[in-house]
């Protein structure tokens, strides 16, 4: 009795070991893994999810951390494509060459940049030098910018964000932020400050926007001409403060991604780039 | 066969056991070394290093100087003691700015002649490249950098870990943060808990007792993120408001928040300390004609003393460690605090918002291991006071 017993059980064991490596099997040849950049993880998510309607057998999987989490995993062989929101860093390229990958890196949306403040703030508009003095810190109070006299509370996204990187290369002329700038997690989290923050400025991706608070025109040529942030001027290009999206992937995985990649670029996947709030390519 | 089978099972809790302890010590083991091997190197990326002309008499810069050349709040040669002549910078960015593409070749193969040539025409020139790129002629010299010392790293009082060329990694914000945050942290949840620990063992009714303890507990049981959430929209506003503040994100936000956390602990524990107080001693404490409130103050409170303690420490280092709600209500901006209503950051904010994006491996990386270690044998050594406060007890 005993033994038949044992003998199940095992027989069970065996079935099922079997059967999870078929599955094992399945899985890896149609699901893809994203990993990366919080700026396009929105967009990754919504085109996976439209994508897998159309493709039933397909499984992605799409998950945020920052750009730098998804070139790490993709160097480590933990995801299929890494979506980042920066160019590679000089230490992150020898790694590749190192392990000789050779990479794929794909535009697939642009994304602009808006400054905020709060919505009572008088200031209309700023230029890039202001800008940059706002958050190296050697402008300190409204009233310099023509706002009233209170304090100027910068904040600012994590250093592990892209968009950190992003708007110190192309704001600050890569001079480093002040210490006294705080520092917020997530770009809800700056919303959510500005909003409640009288003296507040920060920056957030477009698709972010929310009434609580107010977009700031900003001027690239020392103040002649301000534009608004919005789709429209960032897609003629007059909004200086917009970055490609990237989707990077090991040229030896072309196969398995190509598909989703295309559905991406094409003209459905740019209308939902359009949905997220994103500028598309075309 | 059941012989064998117990000797089985015995075996098996056995193997677990050793298992669990060497999997701890292998974490340890892996903390410090990855921390340590951090200390000793160059505050420069790897392979990279900064050139001048000979006839530079500076041999030395430290990190914070290139900072601020780089940042354009140092742009004279006068200011590091040489003579009166602008610093120019150029690096693999502004380069294509300087020479054209068939001069530098396409693979920047003629990248060391044109570099090596700018040095010397203009001798002010700081130029920052890779020793791969770079190969040096007699034209040109590296300058030396301050490598990263232990003291340099605790001692240091800006953390720009991502700055280029040079990392600046001085913790010392960090650590004042964390600390601030911890202390006063303790300050508001100790006599709270302390009163609610006695009313529970001594006033409350088992009734009410019955209540109050499941939802002190549950309060243990919420997660960090929501604390931190419920921080960021509530307390953070409110403390706005109260104190006429231009920043809501301070370091008294993360207190408060934190001694809601550590509440659960300290009560538990210190109630369970003033229960342990023998039935004999509060009775003859009573029988003397004490009242109800002299026995517990002049006699179990006494008694509990170093339970209470350990459940203060034990608190603290729940709050030292805490790292999600303290990441959402305190700024993060890595100054050195003067007050309680000022931004602060804290050590395991730190660690958790940059360790996602730092390059594997890299300089980075391996600073945030040292924080981790740092911020481990702080959470270790009060642990050791509160283990051996409670042994102190059992031993009277």
């Amino acid at each position: 009795m005993k033994l038949s017993n044992l003998f199940l059980l095992s027989a069970l064991l065996i079935i099922s070991c079997t059967n999870s490596n078929q599955d094992k099997k399945n899985a890896d040849s149609k699901s893809i893994q994203l990993k990366g950049s919080d700026t396009v993880l929105p967009l990754g998510q919504k085109a996976a999810e439209a994508f897998m309607k159309m493709h039933a057998d397909v499984s992605i999987t799409v998950v945020g951390g920052g750009s730098g989490t998804g070139i790490t995993a993709l160097m480590d062989g933990n995801t299929d494509i890494a979506m980042a929101s920066r160019d590679l860093k000089g230490e992150e390229k020898l790694k590749f060459q190192e392990k000789q990958m050779n990479l794929e890196i794909k535009t697939i949306a642009v994304d602009a940049l808006a400054v905020i403040i709060h919505p009572e703030n008088k200031v209309e508009k700023l230029t890039r030098e202001q800008l940059e003095k706002i958050f190296t810190g050697e402008i300190t109070n409204w009233k310099d910018l023509g706002g009233d006299d209170a304090k100027i509370v910068v904040y600012s996204r994590e250093n592990s964000s892209g968009t950190y990187e992003f708007f110190k290369e192309h704001v600050m002329s890569k001079k480093n932020y002040a210490s006294s700038v705080l520092n917020m997690p997530a770009t809800g989290a700056i919303v959510q400050s500005v909003s409640q923050t009288k003296g507040a400025i920060g920056y957030i991706g477009l698709a972010y926007m929310s009434p609580e608070v107010k977009a700031v025109h900003v001027s690239y040529d020392e103040g002649k001409t301000f534009v608004a942030p919005s789709i429209a001027s960032a897609k003629d290009k007059s909004y200086p403060i917009s970055r490609p999206l990237y989707y990077i992937y090991d040229v030896k995985k072309t196969e398995k991604v190509k598909s989703y990649i295309d559905y991406c670029l094409s003209a459905e996947g740019q209308k939902l780039v359009q949905d997220v709030g994103y500028i598309p390519l075309m | 066969m059941k012989r064998y089978l117990e000797y089985l099972i015995e075996w098996i809790i056995k193997g677990c056991g050793f298992i669990s302890a060497f999997i701890v010590l292998m974490i340890v083991l892996f903390l410090f070394k990855e921390g340590i091997s951090f200390l000793n190197s160059s505050p420069l990326e790897k392979n990279y290093g900064l050139f001048v002309s000979v006839n530079n008499p500076v041999r030395k810069l430290t990190d914070l100087q290139i900072k601020n050349i780089f940042d354009k709040k140092i742009t004279n040669w006068s200011q590091l003691g040489w003579r009166n002549d602008s610093i120019r910078t150029i690096d693999i960015n502004n380069i294509e700015s300087i020479f054209t593409k068939e001069q530098l070749g396409t693979n920047y193969e003629y990248l060391s002649i044109c570099i090596n040539h700018y040095i010397d025409s203009i001798p002010g020139t700081l130029a920052f490249f890779s020793e791969r790129l770079l190969s040096i002629s007699s034209g040109t010299k590296e300058i030396e950098v301050d490598k990263i010392s232990l003291w340099s790293f605790l001692s240091g009082e800006e953390w720009f870990p991502t700055a280029k060329p040079a990392s600046i990694m001085g913790t010392l914000p960090l650590l004042l943060g964390t600390l601030i945050v911890s202390f006063f942290a303790i300050l508001f949840a100790l006599p709270l808990g302390l009163a609610a620990s006695i009313y529970l063992a001594e006033i409350a009714d088992e009734r009410i007792r019955k209540i109050l303890k499941p939802i002190i507990e549950l309060l243990s049981g919420i997660p960090s993120v929501v604390y931190g959430f419920f921080g960021l929209v509530v307390i953070v506003p409110f403390l706005q408001r109260v104190f006429h503040l231009a920043v809501g994100e301070t370091a008294l936000a993360g207190s408060i928040l934190l001694a809601i956390m550590a509440l659960p602990t300290i009560i538990t524990v210190s109630e369970d300390a003033i229960r342990t107080c023998p039935r004999a001693m509060k009775e003859a404490s009573l029988a003397l004609g004490a009242s109800h409130w002299q026995t517990i103050w002049k006699v179990i409170l006494p008694y509990a003393s170093s339970g209470i303690t350990a459940a203060s420490i034990l608190g603290i280092g729940r709050a030292i460690g805490e790292t999600m709600a303290v990441l959402m209500v305190t700024g993060n901006a890595a100054t050195i605090p003067h007050g309680l209503l000022q931004p602060v950051r804290t050590i395991p904010a730190t660690i958790a918002a940059e360790l996602g994006e730092a390059p594997y491996g890299g300089l980075h990386f391996k600073s945030l291991f040292a924080l981790a270690c740092m911020l481990f044998l702080i959470t270790m050594l009060t642990n050791i006071i509160a283990e051996r406060i409670s042994a102190k007890r059992k031993l009277s």
